[in-house]
């Protein structure tokens, strides 16, 4: 079996993690201005992603590191390439997991405003550029004969591009307010469950528009138009069972959807990984960015012996924070 | 101007200032992880109830720190393909393997087991808890290894064979890759220093509230601890820096000729360490120093009669070996570097064995000088951290891959000086911003000391913790 297919999987597999489940916590932070009516509020919505946002976010460092063990061309180019978006990724999620722990530190009102602000915007900001980011990936950019970015930074700012970024906003938007709905009791659950059926009709807008365009850039490929077809009709029913007040399987639908649709992304991608827009020959594929096959399969067979045990502790670890967070379990704790 | 925003310069001060940065919270959380560990290990198995108060005052400083460690960790590994894509080219068979290995088996390990200590006090039980915690620990240290072992593969690359085709490395043995001989020796050396540098906060904490007078039942059981865990591991540190040195003669000889700023190849009573000198900037002219005779040729080879080769032998083999070109690193760096290391490192011992003495069966000093220089053990064991990877990096320029790739060919040739000055003042800001909040916020939770002791719970007959919320 050539295993560069099967890292490319892996690979795919990783990124969905990574969105499905930094996504709403991602979407969690930026509903803290729309659910958070008081600070009680704030910190039970903060709360609901306590336990895990650090597990959730590692997903990147090991998708990152999978896709330069696996894949070091890919990783170079699209590294160097990508770097002043990278930055202000990096920039945001260094800013969303400080606040996280800085804003219980001291109980004045300024204080925790100013660490909600560095959480939304923190948010917000890889929310959209991850979708920016994808979206050029599977477009094609400008790439020279030594596979390096030649396009500069506006050049990222294309339509398709900012589309992109905005589906995966939205989308990791209503993920992380059905996600509050989820784990939260009383009015704010409430609260929630209205907030996610107002931005679900945007999101399904922008979303059908987004992989609508995707399938025409792809007109040979069955398989994107079955995935673009399958987050479609994922998102319309996380939207009715939200609608329905199915908070958990409203949930496992938005996560499906995301899946759905960065396996879109993927399979439009395949074999190539990052494909040159200027001159097919200069195109990045699995063929010519993987690693050595001895190299692929020693990291096989390390994944497949850890894959399991990671799905299952971190398995566990949703389900000790299973409960609900209420506002009168946040008030008799400490800080 | 042009050479204000050559990338590679401003790549390189961004790689600097971001690692060392990250790497101020790094041992903290490694040495940290263990101690709250065996403090909650203690109260778990005893009972008494200043070990959970121990655990949860130390944890909290414990947590104030790992978030910083967390994101600032994403930024190390995002910037091999930001800034030196070229290197990432060539190493990336052989250098990503580590990377990966480390999060699939240590990053993620550590990540989800701390989120369930951080949490789980009223939903686990105290023995699950308690596992937890150690869990969290031992994928910090086996995080270490891996990246140890990424790092060794830059100052001593194994495993790996040359494909001129591709113009890359790539991995032939990855057991080869991590039993680095380098590895092998450095990843105790910094594991046991990541133990100094928690055990320096500890008597820092404590010094502070015992020289006042204050929560004398928790603070004098940790300045007890903290003196015994530098002590010990300040000897380990010592051992293992000792094998280090040795594979560092045998795979990177300019360094060891750089840690000792001697230009000449020396046997015997010639190869002199020495203590101090005061010489031209460039180094190689000497005013004046005190030397020890025979201890280089001691630390280098361990045998009084060894042979260590100089700077100006190692640079003429050098250009035989690969072209013409300046095979020294900055010599005035490596020398004071490799000296504040060892200095500090003995400092940290005999703060150990100084205090040990005056608290030897329950004693507490009078002197206030005594407990003014201990105030300062987690500061300097820091620093000694610091100076001790400024001396393993700096020592192995001009090379990215010692023999294989210089550092000026590493660097992404599409990057623009423009996108690093951004970039490295965007850190600038933000890091020092956050530096100042840090620094704060731990200096308040250390100064407020433990809080009271939790009630006695009716059911279960042992002090309840309360439960930890953002």
């Amino acid at each position: 079996m050539d295993l560069g297919i099967l890292w490319f999987w892996i690979v795919a597999f990783f990124f969905v993690g990574y969105f499905v489940l930094d996504g709403f916590d991602f979407g969690v932070g930026m509903s803290l201005p729309f659910l958070g009516k008081d600070d009680t509020d704030r910190r039970v919505i903060i709360n609901t992603i306590g336990p895990v946002w650090d597990l959730n976010e590692t997903w990147v460092i090991v998708a990152g590191a999978a896709l330069f063990a696996a894949f070091p061309e890919w990783y170079a180019t699209l590294f160097s390439g990508f770097y002043l978006p990278l930055l202000l990724i990096l920039l945001a999620l260094i800013i969303r997991g400080v606040s996280f722990e800085y804003r219980h530190q001291r109980p004045e009102a300024s204080w925790k405003k100013r660490f909600d602000t560095m959480i939304i915007v923190g948010s917000a900001i890889p929310a959209l550029l991850w979708g920016v980011a994808f979206a050029n990936i599977v477009q094609g950019v400008p790439l020279d004969a030594d596979h390096n970015y030649i396009g500069g930074f506006f050049a990222l700012l294309n339509p398709y591009a900012l589309l992109g970024g905005l589906t995966t906003l939205l989308l990791f938007f209503t993920h992380g307010v059905i996600f509050v709905s989820l784990k939260t009791d009383g009015e704010l659950r409430e609260r929630a469950r209205k907030l996610a059926a107002r931005s679900g009709i945007a999101t399904i807008l922008v979303a059908a528009t987004f992989l609508a365009w995707t399938v025409l850039a792809h007109p040979e490929k069955s398989g994107v138009v079955i995935g673009a077809a399958a987050a479609a009709v994922l998102l319309i029913l996380a939207y009715v069972a939200n609608a329905l007040g199915k908070e958990g399987r409203a949930f496992a639908l938005m996560a499906a959807t995301i899946a759905a649709a960065v396996l879109t992304l993927f399979v439009a991608l395949f074999p190539a990984v990052m494909p040159a827009s200027n001159d097919p020959a200069n195109s990045l594929t699995i063929a010519n960015a993987s690693s050595t096959q001895y190299t692929l399969e020693v990291m096989s067979w390390v994944a497949v012996i850890a894959l399991p045990l990671i799905l299952l502790y971190q398995g566990w670890t949703y389900w000790v924070f299973r409960k609900r967070v209420s506002r009168s379990h946040i008030e008799t704790a400490a800080h | 101007m042009n050479e204000l925003l050559d990338p590679l310069l401003l790549s390189r001060w961004q790689f600097g200032l971001t690692t060392i940065y990250h790497f101020l919270f790094v041992p903290l959380t490694i040495g940290m992880a263990t101690t709250v560990a065996i403090f909650q290990t203690a109260w778990v198995r005893t009972g008494k109830v200043h070990y959970l108060q121990m655990t949860q005052f130390f944890g909290k400083i414990f947590l104030i720190n790992f978030a910083m460690g967390v994101v600032t960790g994403i930024v190390q590994e995002f910037q091999f393909g930001m800034n030196w894509s070229d290197y990432s080219r060539f190493v990336g068979d052989v250098f990503g393997a580590p990377l990966a290995l480390e999060g699939l088996l240590a990053f993620f390990f550590e990540a989800t087991f701390i989120g369930l200590w951080i949490f789980g006090w009223d939903k686990l039980s105290p023995k699950i808890h308690l596992l937890t915690i150690w869990a969290a620990a031992i994928g910090s240290i086996l995080s270490a290894y891996f990246i140890i072992a990424a790092n060794a593969f830059m100052q001593n690359p194994v495993g790996f064979q040359i494909n001129e085709e591709r113009g890359r490395a790539e991995l032939t043995s990855i057991v080869d890759v991590l039993t680095n001989k380098v590895a092998l020796a450095a990843f105790p050396h910094t594991i046991f220093a990541c133990f100094m540098v928690s055990a320096g906060l500890v008597i820092t904490v404590a010094a502070y509230h015992l020289s006042r007078n204050q929560h004398l039942d928790t603070m004098k059981p940790a300045l007890k601890f903290g003196l015994w865990t530098m002590l010990i591991a300040g000897a380990l540190t010592t051992l293992a820096g000792d094998q280090l040195s040795l594979a560092m003669v045998q795979t990177q000889p300019m360094k060891m000729a750089a840690a000792e700023a001697m230009y000449h190849t020396s046997t015997g009573a010639d190869a002199s360490f020495s203590i101090f000198t005061l010489g031209t900037p460039d180094g190689v002219h000497e005013l004046f120093s005190i030397r020890i005779p025979y201890l280089l040729s001691f630390l280098s080879t361990h045998t009084f009669n060894g042979t260590v080769e100089g700077i100006n032998d190692l640079q003429a083999q050098y250009v035989q070996l690969y072209g013409p070109g300046d095979y020294t690193p900055i010599i005035w760096v490596t020398y004071w570097s490799f000296r504040w290391m060892i200095g500090l490192g003995i400092f940290h011992i005999l703060v150990a064995l100084t205090g040990l003495w005056l608290t030897r069966k329950g004693r507490m000093p009078e002197q206030k000088w005594v407990w003014k220089i201990a105030i300062w053990s987690f500061p300097a064991s820091l620093a000694a951290m610091i100076v001790g990877w400024v001396f393993t990096e700096m020592g192995r320029q001009p090379w990215l891959v010692f023999g294989l790739l210089k550092t000026a060919d590493g660097v992404s040739p599409n990057i623009t000086g423009l996108d690093v000055l951004i970039s490295l003042i965007a850190f600038t800001a933000v890091y020092g911003t956050l530096a100042v909040v840090e620094f704060k916020l731990i200096k308040k939770a250390a100064q407020k000391g433990p809080d009271d002791a939790p009630a006695v719970d009716e059911e279960s007959g042992i002090h309840q913790p309360v439960t930890t919320v953002y």
